[in-house]
């Protein structure tokens, strides 16, 4: 709890009652409080998802390790004993060793796998961030058209989203990949965005079609308000929830999906370096165990992270929406 | 419910459609099928315009679609760019080894799955669940193509240091060995584990929450109030409701599956679907991709109807208009 409470428990949860049941009631009971010498502290529904999700401590703990994660690679060209090109003619091939900070050991030309791995990570990163950030601009465009304007607008990008998630995934990406790529992380981050946004586009949808009956944005609408200022300044902050919940879970999903194109070969190509290619380099060296088994953590590390925090998030943002959980 | 599967079927004939469209669409702009020519000195700029009105490749896309599709349809799907031949011998071949190894390994999840499922809901927050709770999560990051290489690895080495064979790790046979025998197996044993852990994760994490659903509903109540054995509610009441959900998930997990057969079957060298696919695809075999694209649409789109339909008809509370 981040703030110090001056009042006692029965007292704050009347409060806090009142702070959620609405306006009149709320203010009732702040009246009686003041009565009795209370003071009020007014609580935001962010001050109570923030407590809510704080108190999630497998999730806050994932929130440290994947920061920490993160932080490294974005830092990989300060952290990093080596650049990730960097042949070392001592250290051939060799095991993890502590001697010259070749702590995830060399491959078959000598460079650092542990510098690989962070630069790796900085790769990782960027596609994550980027296609949860994309495919979720995708997305609220598409479902919140769709939910608002509803009638025949609504149905076709319905039919469109709804045949985007029919297509088998990992074989139409990698189709697409090859062919689009390059190799290019910025092309196969953008391929990767314009696939994932079809969830987004469900949740929103279904969320403003119900938004937009409600009366304040009847009452936006008297004032003369515009159909995009109703949907984006009154009707997506009521829709944030699941929009931050599932753009968490897309950074993992996007990592994942990025990892087995570039395992395949038809992702990142080299000289960027990427986890899933990484992971590739161990399976024509079975007796190098490491050049399969610390990028292939890494990545297992960061998805389980992302996935723990995006469940925290799920709980303290979005509670009528329970999800598989612990 | 007649009338609601015909109405359901097709409808699935325009999805179809569309989908094949948009595959052969997306392939054809981004792709030359003449690139190979071109990067060969013989042909000289004539005979490549010449093979270009030929195969009618200057035609807009919406009429080179209805030439692909008809060759698909006519000619058992079309012809490979790589072999000259039909695609549909060489899929037919690898279809019936992706179908072992995604059928059992599908079977061992199944099964699995919901034994561990409803033991875990029944004894929630025990030892056990807790177990199989962090297990899940862990085979929901773990990425297909690691679990696979790790297996492999480990099976290499054990191979390498002491010279026992206990499960091989690339190919399908043995010279002179067929799909039903022990050799098979031992093939097999690495690739139906991936996939089965992949799905394992899914299945037993929905059906545990499936049960967590339904056990303290009050049918299930009833059923304890009239003096019924907890076991005998938990298999006969709880149990057969939880698993109706459970169905639609199996289904719908059916592109996921194949995406999970392309890694594991690359990585352990099989001759199937996906190792065709990706075998394909790394040639710029266009045509064969997309064929092979179409043909798992079709069973991607099937097992979605599959879904639909069987939703409806184990769920009697469910009623179509």
């Amino acid at each position: 709890m981040p703030e110090t409470q001056p009042s006692s428990t029965p007292v704050a949860a009347a409060a806090a009652g009142g702070g959620l049941l609405g306006s009149t009631d709320g203010a009732a009971a702040a009246e009686g409080l003041y009565e009795h010498g209370l003071e009020v502290k007014a609580r935001s529904q962010w001050a109570y998802a923030r407590k809510r999700f704080l108190r999630h401590r497998l999730a806050v703990a994932s929130l440290i390790v994947v920061t920490a994660i993160f932080l490294t690679g974005a830092l990989a060209g300060v952290i990093a004993p080596h650049s990730y090109s960097q042949i070392d003619l001592n250290y051939f091939f060799h095991a993890p060793t502590v001697k010259n900070a070749h702590y995830f050991g060399t491959d078959q030309l000598g460079r650092d796998y542990f510098s690989r791995v962070i630069y790796g990570i900085r790769t990782s990163e960027k596609v994550g961030l980027v296609v949860a950030l994309l495919s979720s601009v995708i997305g609220l465009l598409v479902g919140g058209i769709a939910g608002y304007f509803g009638g025949w607008i609504d149905n076709i990008l319905m039919r469109i989203t709804d045949l985007v998630l029919t297509l088998p995934a990992l074989p139409v990406l990698l189709t697409a990949a090859a062919l689009l790529g390059q190799g290019n992380e910025w092309r196969v981050t953008l391929i990767l965005a314009f696939f994932f946004w079809t969830p987004l586009a469900r949740i929103i949808r279904g969320s403003f079609l119900s938004l937009r009956e409600k009366e304040y944005v009847e009452a936006a609408k008297a004032v003369g308000a515009g159909d995009f200022r109703i949907m984006f300044r009154h009707m997506l902050p009521n829709s944030l929830g699941p929009i931050v919940v599932n753009g968490t879970l897309t950074v993992g999903t996007a990592i994942l999906v990025e990892a087995a194109l570039s395992f395949l070969g038809f992702g990142i190509q080299p000289p960027t370096p990427a986890l899933g290619a990484l992971v590739n380099e161990g399976q024509d060296n079975p007796q190098a165990w490491w050049l399969t088994v610390f990028p292939g953590l890494t990545v297992v590390l960061i998805v389980l992270c992302v996935n723990f925090v995006g469940d925290g998030l799920r709980d303290a943002l979005d509670p009528t929406q329970r999800r598989v959980r612990a | 419910m007649i009338t609601y599967i015909i109405r359901r079927i097709l409808y699935s004939i325009p999805v179809l459609l569309a989908a094949s469209f948009l595959i052969f669409s997306l392939i054809s702009l981004s792709s030359d099928p003449l690139a190979q020519l071109r990067a060969n000195p013989k042909f000289s700029p004539d005979t490549l315009a010449h093979l270009r009105v030929h195969f009618q490749l200057n035609r807009p896309i919406p009429v080179r679609y209805v030439y692909w599709l008809k060759n698909f349809v006519l000619h058992k799907g079309g012809d490979s760019l790589l072999t000259n031949h039909a695609i549909w011998p060489d899929i037919q071949r690898v279809m019936g080894h992706t179908a072992q190894l995604v059928l059992i390994s599908e079977l061992l999840a199944i099964l699995l799955g919901v034994a561990i499922g409803v033991y875990s809901a029944v004894r929630q927050y025990s030892f056990f669940d807790y177990t199989f709770t962090t297990l899940s999560f862990l085979g929901f990051a773990m990425p297909v193509f690691l679990l696979a290489l790790l297996l492999q690895i480990a099976f290499t080495d054990v191979y390498l240091h002491w010279h026992v064979r206990i499960f091989y790790t690339s190919g399908l046979n043995n010279p002179g060995q067929g799909t039903w025998s022990l050799d098979r197996l031992q093939h097999l044993a690495l690739p139906i584990v991936t996939l089965c852990v992949i799905s394992f994760a899914l299945y037993s994490r929905f059906m545990r929450a499936s049960m967590l659903d339904v056990i303290n509903s009050d049918y299930a109540r009833t059923a304890r109030a009239k003096g019924v054995p907890e076991w005998k509610v938990i298999m006969r009441h709880v149990f057969r409701n939880a698993l109706i959900p459970l169905v639609t998930v199996i289904a719908l997990n059916v592109g996921a599956v194949l995406g999970g057969a392309i890694i594991t079957e690359t990585v352990f060298s099989l001759d199937g679907m996906g190792f065709y696919f990706v075998d394909r695809l790394s040639h710029d075999d266009l045509y064969a991709v997309m064929g092979w694209l179409m043909i798992t649409s079709v069973f991607v789109i099937a097992f979605n109807l599959i879904a639909d339909v069987l939703y409806g008809f184990l769920d009697p509370r469910i009623r179509y208009a």
